[in-house]
């Protein structure tokens, strides 16, 4: 294809993505860098025949100049990012010099946003990845060695989770385990606790919402596990059944190393998306205990005050966060592309 | 697995069914349950004196003399106005779609027709896009919008969210095209077809399995975004997810859960009815970047 015509046919997705995926990263991280003005702030000193006082007042005139003038804000280099808000260097250097052992470091560490949030990120990210590609598998075996009818209906009602709004799942569950829900009271019967509620701890709280995720994503594991399962190489299969092989033998040596690429490429994928959980937390309405990168961000953009240059500073990070994740991904496909040529 | 000799132990087949059927439970319990609890009144569907008030509906019984009632989804559906929702998300879905597939099939096609490098440079590039999650831009779209006076519309939301998707419907579409022999179309240029004749005679009409395949999932995300449709939307046209959110903020107070009960059993029939429409293109769509991964 010539490169005018190239052109011309990628020319509206290429000005779309530009317009509204690579400028608004590049709008994040300038604003991420600037503050909003403080107001102008006069001192007058008024003076009335009973003696003088001082007054200050906002000079809305001269605030509404400078606002104009400079319209980004205050510049402030990596000032948001070290903040307590976010990256907290001064508190982190404090709690460092102050707190005897590293269970107080890290307890204090606990109580700053930005840490928090990642704490929990990353437990979520870490336990729910490998737990749903556990579940996924498990899934895929099962499904696969029942009989041909019963598949369909088998897949049809394993998709639902999947295909589900996860704000929409997560209120259902949310519903469900509620101390005066079917779950919530099932729990409370088994732990033989009235007073239980997961609502109220924070463990429990983590815990939950990684039973969600791995409920919501286990079908996506479960599906390309399945379509896999589909590709087995019979030939080696059966020659490892000659060999003597037994079951659990031949899901070990044969169906397991075949899957693993699928593996590898569900467990890119779900680190991915795990790390941006925010649906879950407002679903579960479970930010006293959990917070996350994303739901920090949507936190400062919304209500009466939005905290654009804060929510920037956090979107960097973020995005920070993604590039790491997905850096094996690009390795891997760069790989692809060399091997091809 | 046909022959004898494969068939697993009596045993293993029992273990494996009873999985599966506990998996079905567990898939599918939670909506079957909401669905049976979104007829009732909210002291059944939360009910502390006694659970199975929640299968037998006593207190709605005593209320309306019926074990079920619709008065969930009507405080939805009437007194809060949910159609407008439903009737905002089936534009901006729709629009979405059309608009979505129309660009992403003409890059697309580019993409797998051009032997040139940057081919990948770009591909590359939508593959670091499709990995930002949407949550992250919306910083960057906040104050344009405001100062060109965009926020808060439909159509705005409508282009964010087709931005948003270009990456991955590149990504299936480029795909598909490859699997479609170059040589369909490079004979239609042979015969003295431009290239974009070639596209519209030869292609369009064999590429549909792949579009209509890449189409659904760009409805699933429309239909299921909330952080960009929460952020971008005023309140007149605000979409079915980020209202039903909204109920939570004030039903909550007034004791009308039951409202968002119903308004998000609603909000879930549509995707019940795709799921079961559209099960195998799903299926293809999901392990398509697996298996060429």
């Amino acid at each position: 294809m010539k490169h005018r015509t190239f052109f011309w046919f990628f020319l509206p997705t290429g000005l779309a993505m530009l317009l509204f995926i690579a400028l608004p990263i590049v709008s994040v991280l300038v604003q991420s860098v600037f503050t909003p003005h403080g107001a102008v702030i006069e001192t007058v000193k008024n003076c009335t025949p009973f003696g003088c006082n001082e007054e200050t007042t906002i000079n809305q005139e001269a605030t509404r100049a400078l606002r104009e003038s400079q319209p980004l804000g205050r510049f402030v280099g990596l000032g948001i990012y070290f903040d307590r808000g976010h990256l907290a260097i001064n508190e982190v250097r404090a709690l460092w010099a102050n707190s005897q052992g590293l269970g107080q470091f890290f307890k204090g560490l606990g109580n700053l946003p930005f840490y928090r949030a990642m704490g929990f990120t990353l437990t979520f990210t870490f336990l729910a990845t490998p737990a749903l590609i556990a579940l996924g598998m498990v899934i895929a075996l099962a499904v696969n060695s029942i009989s041909q009818r019963l598949k369909g209906v088998v897949i049809f009602f394993s998709l639902l989770p999947f295909t589900v709004t996860p704000l929409i799942g997560s209120l259902i569950l949310f519903w469900m385990i509620d101390s005066r829900g079917i779950l919530g009271t099932a729990l409370q019967w088994l732990a033989d606790d009235p007073g239980l509620s997961l609502k109220a701890s924070t463990p429990l709280t983590w815990i939950m919402l990684i039973v969600y995720q791995v409920w919501h994503a286990a079908p996506f594991a479960f599906v390309v596990f399945y379509a896999g399962l589909q590709t087995l190489p019979q030939d080696q299969l059966e020659s490892a059944k000659i060999d003597g092989a037994s079951r659990l033998q031949q899901v070990r040596y044969v169906v397991v190393p075949h899957l693993t690429p699928l593996v590898t490429f569900v467990a890119l994928i779900m680190l991915m998306d795990n790390f941006r959980v925010f649906e879950p937390i407002v679903g579960f309405n479970a930010a006293a205990h959990a917070t996350s990168l994303s739901w920090i961000i949507f936190n400062d953009l919304g209500g009466e005050t939005r905290q654009l240059s804060a929510a920037a500073a956090t979107s960097v990070m973020t995005i920070i966060g993604v590039a790491v994740l997905l850096s094996p991904v690009l390795v891997r496909t760069w790989r692809d592309f060399r091997s091809k040529k | 697995m046909a022959s004898k000799a494969q068939r697993a132990p009596l045993s293993l087949r029992l273990a494996t069914n009873a999985f599966v059927v506990v998996w079905l439970v567990i898939a599918a319990f939670p909506f079957i349950w909401t669905l049976w609890g979104s007829f009732k009144v909210e002291l059944d569907f939360f009910s502390i004196a006694d659970w199975t008030n929640s299968l037998f509906g006593v207190n709605t019984l005593e209320t309306y003399g019926n074990r079920f009632t619709l008065s969930g989804y009507e405080g939805a559906w009437v007194q809060e106005e949910f159609w407008r929702a439903f009737i905002n998300t089936g534009i901006v879905c729709f629009f979405v779609v059309c608009t979505s597939l129309t660009i992403g099939t003409l890059g697309g096609y580019a993409l797998s027709r051009s032997g040139y490098r940057y081919t990948f440079w770009l591909l590359l590039a939508a593959l670091i896009f499709r990995a930002m999650p949407p949550i992250t831009l919306v910083a960057g779209y906040l104050l344009p919008f405001f100062e060109w006076n965009l926020w808060g519309r439909l159509s705005t939301t409508v282009i964010v969210l087709v931005a948003i998707n270009q990456p991955f419907t590149l990504w299936m579409l480029h795909s598909f095209f490859q699997s479609i022999p170059k040589e369909l179309d490079e004979s239609a240029k042979v015969d003295g077809c431009t290239q974009f004749q070639a596209f519209r005679n030869v292609i369009i009409p064999v590429m549909w399995p792949g579009v209509i395949t890449t189409g659904l999932f760009s409805f699933l995300l429309a239909y299921n975004d909330f952080a960009v449709t929460s952020m971008l939307l005023s309140d007149d046209n605000r979409t079915m997810v980020p209202k039903i959110a909204a109920f939570l903020g004030t039903t909550y107070t007034e004791g009308n859960v039951m409202f968002a009960v119903a308004a998000a059993v609603s909000a879930t029939v549509p995707l019940f009815i795709l799921v079961m429409v559209f099960q195998r293109q799903i299926v293809s769509g999901l392990t398509a970047g697996a298996v060429k991964g």
